[in-house]
């Protein structure tokens, strides 16, 4: 008997129970479902940050003023917690430049220095509060921005304190409509600013929404919004490493650089260096956990589904007992009886499977549709998923199909 | 003639936890070749176990069992359903066809056990169809035949691996007279052929089909028919 027979004969079985074998399948088939959408979530939300990463820069690297802010890769090993107790030296434009030194530090490409402040905008009757942020025209690529009209200002505009601004394009529709933005004028704090571009929208991000932003030159917010009695003073540097492969580097020399321009130690920083990729990681990773946290959950689901296999196997054991009489009286060697009941529950279990699937994808297609986010279904969980149903069928089978093949052809061929 | 069967002080102990059983008490018996024997007896009297022991089903518990001068008593389960498959037909009083296939199908199986391939399967098993006049009913499932034709398809079965032995449980028990009449032709001309027959049944008349006869009582054989 080769095993194509076994699969054919298994077949006729499952198919000879329709209902019983669907039942069967269902527990399997929640089980695979689920766990199949769970991963796709996952998968969504790990896609939805590495496209944030895309819109942000993925290069990015910021310096912080303080010891303690947020995600750090300089401090990690800081123990004393009064830092800033401690005088904090601010950033200042001074450090800006030290950082865009290509000498000490040739994996940064660009150098950004950022100040940001909130403040209402006016044109007229409309009104807008988004953050002001003062900058240097090496901003717009540091942060991966385009602009979808007009210009980003120069840098002489930006050491003359020119009164220009280049607006996100959520501040552009809240304060002038649907008009033509480039050339208009609106007030800020009781200047006239002219708004000479409008950026790409790219939605909230993890820096924030980056579609409410009005940038202007950091001369010019130096002189009109700067809080600081140093006028030099900015609240971060933002910085772009050469690519990908230079971002530790990178980092490293930011670091190096800012203990020289603060005086200061590794064992008591007064600034941290973050990078975009080391939270983005972060955060990837926590997804991780979360997905396979609740894929545990579902595959629970998938146990209880396999424990049903099984009990519906033993069941079909005791029943089929004479038929498995008969195939001994036959010449049906036990090994082959076993393989016939193993077959037959890895049956159930990878149709059970397959249908769980094809659930998980069109689930996934209408939570998707649903909700607006992501579900990749991909092909590695796929074929987990299929390998998995069949791992449980088999499972599930090993203890029916012994006992089968351990019958007795009497007693399992005995007129009742 | 040469024996293919040789029983001797064969005892069958049967246990239910504390209770033990002897259903056959020291058989010894021999079957030639091509011979044609009836074994009767009355309900209980052990014909059953018997015909278990003498279709490698079931090992004794004690004595010897030479099928065709090969020590089968103390072969394990494997051994034994190569045996079965190899030299025994079995012929049942319930027929014991699969519901789920076809009478093609069902005839198919021992060969499917023996290995033998698809399309040489299709045709002996075809072959033994038509030879017990079921040529027109290949396809049709047990449900769809009446019992003299199920039994005749499971002749069919036993025949179709040319075993050595067709064993034949109470093969009448379940038929009309007129089907009766036919599986006893069937037997006789397998018997013709140079098949060995052995027949158990309570039937007086059925028994005399036979060339030989022996009675089993209470676990012991004995020469000739009840009178
Ligand atoms: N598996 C078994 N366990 C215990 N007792 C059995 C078993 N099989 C048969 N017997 C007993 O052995 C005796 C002979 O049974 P059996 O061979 O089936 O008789 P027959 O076929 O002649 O009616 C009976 O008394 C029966 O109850
Ligand atoms: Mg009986």
């Amino acid at each position: 008997m080769t095993f194509l027979e076994t699969v054919r004969t298994a077949f006729t079985a499952v198919m000879g129970r329709k209902m019983r074998s669907a039942l069967t399948m269902l527990g399997i088939l929640i089980g695979i479902a689920s766990v199949m959408l769970t991963i796709g979530l996952g998968q969504g939300a790990q896609q939805q940050i590495t496209s944030q990463i895309n819109k942000l820069g993925s290069n990015l690297i910021i310096v912080s003023s303080g010891a303690n802010s947020g995600l750090t890769v300089a401090n990690a090993n800081s123990g004393t917690n009064n830092n800033r107790t401690r005088f904090t030296t601010p950033l200042t434009l001074n450090d800006a430049a030290a950082l865009a030194d290509k000498n000490t530090c040739p994996d940064i490409l660009r150098v950004a220095p950022v100040s940001t402040t909130i403040t209402t905008a006016y044109n007229g009757t409309a009104s807008d509060t988004p953050s002001v942020v003062g900058t240097t025209p090496e901003w717009v690529d540091v942060t991966a921005r385009t602009l979808t009209e007009g210009r980003f200002f120069t840098s002489d505009e930006s050491n003359a304190g020119s009164m220009v601004a280049v607006i996100g394009p959520g501040t552009a529709t809240t304060l002038f409509g649907s008009d033509a933005v480039v050339g208009q004028t609106m007030t800020l704090s009781g200047q006239s600013f002219t708004v000479i571009g409008v950026l790409n929208s790219v939605g909230t991000t993890l820096s924030g929404n980056g579609d409410e932003q009005i940038v202007i030159p950091a001369g010019t917010y130096a002189q009109r919004f700067s809080t600081s009695t140093n006028m030099n003073t900015v609240s971060t540097i933002l910085m772009e490493a050469k690519d990908k492969d230079s971002l530790s580097a990178a980092i490293q020399e930011a670091t190096t650089t800012m203990y020289v321009m603060h005086n200061v130690t590794a064992a008591a920083p007064d600034f941290s260096v973050s990078s975009q990729q080391a939270l983005v990681e972060t955060i990837g990773s926590l997804t991780t956990i979360l997905t396979a946290l609740l894929s545990g959950i579902a595959g629970i689901s998938l146990l209880v589904g396999g424990i049903g296999v099984m009990n519906i196997m033993l069941v079909s054991v005791t029943e089929r007992i004479r038929e498995i009489g008969l195939r001994k009286a036959l010449g049906a060697r036990p090994s082959i009886i076993m393989l016939q009941f193993l077959v037959e529950a890895s049956m159930l279990g990878l149709m059970g499977g397959a249908l769980g699937i094809g659930l998980g994808i069109v689930a996934g297609r209408i939570l998707s549709k649903a909700i607006s986010y992501p579900v990749i279904i991909s092909v590695e969980a796929t074929s987990l998923a299929l390998a998995v149903s069949l791992v449980i069928g088999i499972v599930a089978g090993v203890y029916p199909a012994w006992r089968a093949a351990k019958l007795a052809p009497i007693d399992a061929l005995r007129n009742e | 003639m040469p024996m293919i069967v040789e029983l001797s002080g064969v005892h069958k102990t049967y246990k239910t936890g504390s209770i033990t059983f002897e259903a056959l008490r020291g058989v010894s018996l021999e079957v030639q070749e091509n011979e044609y024997i009836a074994i009767t007896g009355p309900s209980g009297s052990g014909k059953s176990t018997l015909m278990n022991i003498l279709g490698c089903l079931d090992i004794p518990t004690a004595g010897t069992y030479l099928l065709g001068g090969e020590d089968v008593s103390t072969m394990s389960e494997k051994e034994l359903a190569v045996v079965r498959n190899k030299r025994i037909g079995f012929v049942f009083q319930q027929f014991n066809l699969l519901r789920s296939m076809t009478a093609q199908r069902n005839v198919e199986l021992p060969l499917m056990y023996a290995g033998v391939h698809a399309k040489e399967r299709h045709t002996l098993a075809r072959e033994a169809l038509e030879r017990v006049g079921l040529g027109d009913r290949t396809h049709h499932r047990p449900g769809e035949l009446s019992g003299g034709q199920q039994q005749r398809a499971c002749i069919a079965r036993a025949l179709v691996t040319n075993p050595d032995i067709i064993l034949a449980d109470e093969p009448t028990g379940n038929l009309d007279s007129v089907s009766t009449h036919e599986v006893l032709r069937l037997l006789h001309e397998l018997h013709d052929q140079g098949r060995t027959i052995i027949l158990i049944t309570h039937e007086h008349d059925v028994a005399l089909e036979s060339q030989r006869q022996v009675q089993i009582y209470d676990g012991l054989l004995t020469e000739g028919l009840p009178v």
